[in-house]
């Protein structure tokens, strides 16, 4: 029990780290339509939490997914949700419609050493 | 069709392993075919509303609503099957008897069969909303009625066989240790649940990430594929996890072991 209040404990820090931390962060867009992602490639700094804005333009709904950022959403037909990425380091991550495999994307992250700091 | 049958059979396997696993895992209870086709249905019913509101659900606490849903849903599947577990670790040993000597079933508790009810109840209100709102969408669209409905249909019949598949080779599994490996399988699948809950969370920008790709095991194991699907739903298998995933992870893990121990030790000592 010791250790579950333990737990517990260290998670409410975080929360509170969290929001004390938290700066806005920086907002992209992203929409589907015609059962594409626009834009399909997304750069984004390293090391910045990053608030993703997934509009849904067509009349399907969309599941915006991806492994490589264990992120999972349902966007309603011509619905709006918001989700938080990152902080990320350097690569490629990419993203696809978990209803429609044909769309797909890619987060890109610069090498901060090439992109000239911030 | 196709493309149908194979949406509806993702949604369907992750819910029929979670029950496969909780069936097998509870094999020698009184009643509990009763309880868990119970969970099944509220959770049929569940995944429509879910459905139906998945537009608000989504507008909600601003647009982070469907997140904050999936990651209560999840904790509440974790409890549940921690309760589960802790139960077995008081009362494996006696159905490991009776069942060798009797095959007869073991009374449990109203508590024992709500856990049992309530995480077959998420496990199909989860992955069903997805799969009710996929059609809806089709259907509402003008898309081949037919061809969704027996894709639908094949989609769901598949799911089904591979769970029936997992919960028949858990039966293979000798009396003697049948109650280890169960317990096991769930504690795995449960810390499994917890590291998705906290994905969620992190996802909703309520938890950091406390570092993202840790590591990567893409290269030996992608977890798009089969094999790497099959193992994130089983044992929460993430080729690049994030801190937090790895702290819910241990966390879940840790404490329901501990638990389990002392429910353990506690039985043995009052025999």
């Amino acid at each position: 029990m010791k250790r579950l209040r333990a737990t517990c404990l260290l998670v409410g820090a975080l929360v509170v780290a969290q929001v004390a931390m938290a700066d806005a962060p920086r907002t992209v867009a992203i929409t589907i339509t015609h059962q594409r992602f626009s834009p399909d490639e997304l750069p984004l700094p390293p090391g910045v939490q990053v608030k993703l804005l997934i509009r849904n333009a067509d009349n399907l709904p969309a599941e915006f997914e991806s492994n490589d950022l264990s992120r999972e959403v349902i966007v309603p037909a011509h619905g709006r949700v918001t989700i938080y990425i990152g902080p990320l380091s350097a690569g490629r991550y990419r993203f696809f419609n978990d209803f429609n495999h044909a769309a797909q994307g890619w987060v890109t992250v610069g090498d901060p050493a090439h992109a000239g700091g911030n | 069709m196709l493309a149908t049958a194979i949406i509806v059979f993702r949604e369907v396997l992750e819910a029929a392993l979670v029950i496969a696993i909780v069936l097998g895992a509870s094999k020698g209870v009184a009643g509990r075919g009763r309880w868990v086709l119970g969970g099944i249905l509220l959770g049929i019913a569940g995944a429509a509303t879910v459905a139906l509101f998945a537009s608000r659900i989504a507008a909600a606490y601003s647009g982070t609503g469907q997140a904050l849903l999936d990651a209560a849903i999840l904790l509440v599947a974790v409890v549940m099957l921690g309760w589960q577990n802790i139960w077995m670790q008081t009362h494996g040993r006696q159905l490991a008897a009776e069942i060798r000597e009797l095959g007869a079933a073991v009374r449990a508790g109203k508590k024992t069969l709500a856990a049992l009810l309530v995480v077959t109840f998420t496990a199909v209100l989860r992955e069903g909303s997805e799969v009710v709102l996929f059609l809806w969408a089709i259907a509402a669209n003008g898309g081949h009625r037919l061809g969704m409905v027996i894709g639908g249909l094949s989609g769901l019949v598949a799911g089904g066989i591979v769970g029936a598949l997992l919960y028949r080779s858990l039966l293979f599994i000798p009396i003697r240790y049948f109650f280890q490996v169960t317990s096991a399988l769930i504690l795995l699948l449960s810390s499994g649940l917890a590291a998705q809950a906290a994905a969620f969370l992190n996802q909703a920008g309520l938890l950091p990430a406390l570092g993202n790709r840790l590591w990567d095991t893409s290269r030996i194991l992608r977890q798009s594929s089969t094999v790497g699907q099959l193992l994130h739903i089983l044992v929460g298998y993430v080729a690049q996890p994030s801190g937090i995933e790895i702290v819910f992870y241990l966390a879940s893990l840790i404490t329901t072991f501990l638990l389990m121990r002392l429910t353990a030790r506690r039985a043995a000592v009052s025999e």
